[in-house]
């Protein structure tokens, strides 16, 4: 089945000629790719070959060497807080504070981006990925795994258009696995758009995700 | 825009809070350093009073830098830093929030413990008054230039040295406004023209700091 609002089949996120370069070296020129709403990425490379130099430049950390990312039409730089607003970034460290609980942790996340979050939105969210019993622990005690499941909670509850996701898999389990790929699937249907690195296997439901590969230019 | 600034402000105290040892490390040295002084010189009345504004104010700035390394570094270690860049405000309050929340976990403690330390020095309550007024509008311009170095010196190895570094030459004028304030009401020639210099030092750093702040973070983080 093909995305379910083909109507709005124009691009939202469009990046154009974007070159980056780290160094003396150039990881990739030239990158170009369309996204619409209920379309997913999959950046593929191997190590060393630029996908976390992508997606910091998608989500406007870095600047490219050349070219620009376009959200609705605008340059990314243009319409920062609007972009802000649409973006969920999740990457190689997740942004949990070990010194808070999961729940602190998900409360300040809303709140910068001037959200309230109620008590019952929260634990559901925790729920949904599982971590229920550890809601008041502080974030310390709790493994590599399941910090990153504080962080997909987080993602969530920030009601984002795009999901920008730098490794997501990166030190779950395999129910962690399904987890995010049944996140995934219902943020995409629901039509929104993400961005997703990954080493391993993605099985995504309804939307086929389109491959982008970087680097070795 | 004002409840993200009390929402990072918020979180810094809430952090602070929860690791009460690095605050109070800060807070001990400030004490610590200025109490070292008497003990060292001997009881002279004249000469403790002649000092004793100079190492009140140089131990203040000491402490501000010890915690202003950990600024910005704890959130860029755990990944925070890149949500709070993302964060859809402008950078420049963010900067101004971190600059603040520093300001009252680690300055607001030092004016309330300095008229204790300034008894050590034999001052008269007039000179007390103005050592506090002094630190009150010191302070602020401590951890806002200091935001903007530990923006600079964020991720870099050695960072807390290059810090001390970069940082100390640009307090020279709040040390000399500070300190000459309690030396012009000790000399009976008053504070208010020292006052006045370190409010006009706060109202720029206020305007500019956590502009040039945002522009450092950026850079850091390319």
């Amino acid at each position: 089945m093909p995305s379910a609002s083909r109507a709005e089949s124009v691009p939202v996120l469009v990046a154009a000629g974007l070159a980056c370069e780290r160094g003396e070296r150039r990881l990739f020129e030239d990158l170009d790719f369309e996204l619409s709403a209920g379309e997913a990425l999959l950046v593929v490379g191997g190590n060393g070959h630029g996908k976390t130099s992508l997606l910091r430049i998608l989500s406007g950390l870095s600047l490219p060497a050349a070219g620009e990312v376009r959200w609705r039409g605008a340059p990314i730089r243009a319409v920062r807080e609007d972009y802000g607003r649409a973006l969920a970034w999740l990457g190689h460290a997740d942004g949990i504070k070990a010194d808070l609980t999961p729940l602190e942790n998900l409360r300040f996340a809303a709140a910068l981006r001037g959200r309230a979050l109620d008590d019952a939105a929260a634990h559901r969210a925790l729920d949904r990925v599982a971590l229920a019993r550890c809601a008041e622990l502080p974030a310390r005690v709790l493994s590599f795994g399941q910090r990153r499941r504080v962080a997909l909670a987080a993602l969530t509850l920030a009601d984002a258009r795009l999901w920008i996701l730098d490794e997501p898999l990166a030190g779950l389990d395999a129910q962690g696995v399904d987890m995010v790929q049944a996140l995934l699937d219902a943020h995409l249907a629901g039509g929104g758009l993400a961005v997703v690195t990954t080493h391993q296997r993605l099985a995504l439901g309804a939307c086929v995700p389109r491959t982008l590969r970087v680097g070795a230019c | 825009m004002l409840s993200f600034v009390y929402t990072i402000v918020r979180r810094e105290i809430v952090l602070a809070t929860r690791r009460r040892g690095d605050w109070l490390t800060a807070q001990f040295f400030f004490v610590i350093v200025a109490s070292l002084f008497p003990l060292g010189i001997g009881a002279e009345p004249e000469t403790l009073r002649a000092i004793g504004p100079g190492v009140v104010w140089v131990a203040a700035l000491l402490a501000a830098l010890l915690s202003l390394d950990r600024l910005f570094a704890d959130d860029h270690r755990d990944g925070a830093l890149e949500q709070l860049m993302l964060a859809p405000y402008p950078h420049a309050l963010l900067a101004f929030g971190k600059a603040l929340a520093h300001w009252i976990v680690s300055g607001l403690p030092l004016i309330v413990i300095a008229p204790v330390l300034g008894l050590q020095f034999d001052l008269p309550p007039a000179a007390l008054l103005a050592l506090v007024a002094s630190l009150a509008l010191g302070t602020p311009v401590l951890s806002l230039l200091g935001s903007i170095g530990a923006a600079l010196t964020l991720g870099l190895r050695g960072g807390g040295v290059l810090l001390a570094l970069l940082i100390l030459p640009f307090y020279v004028p709040v040390l000399i406004f500070g300190t000459g304030a309690i030396g012009g009401v000790l000399a009976g020639t008053g504070a208010e023209a020292n006052l006045s210099l370190l409010g006009a030092l706060l109202a720029l750093t206020l305007l500019l700091a956590p502009w040039a702040c945002a522009q450092a973070l950026n850079v850091s983080l390319e």
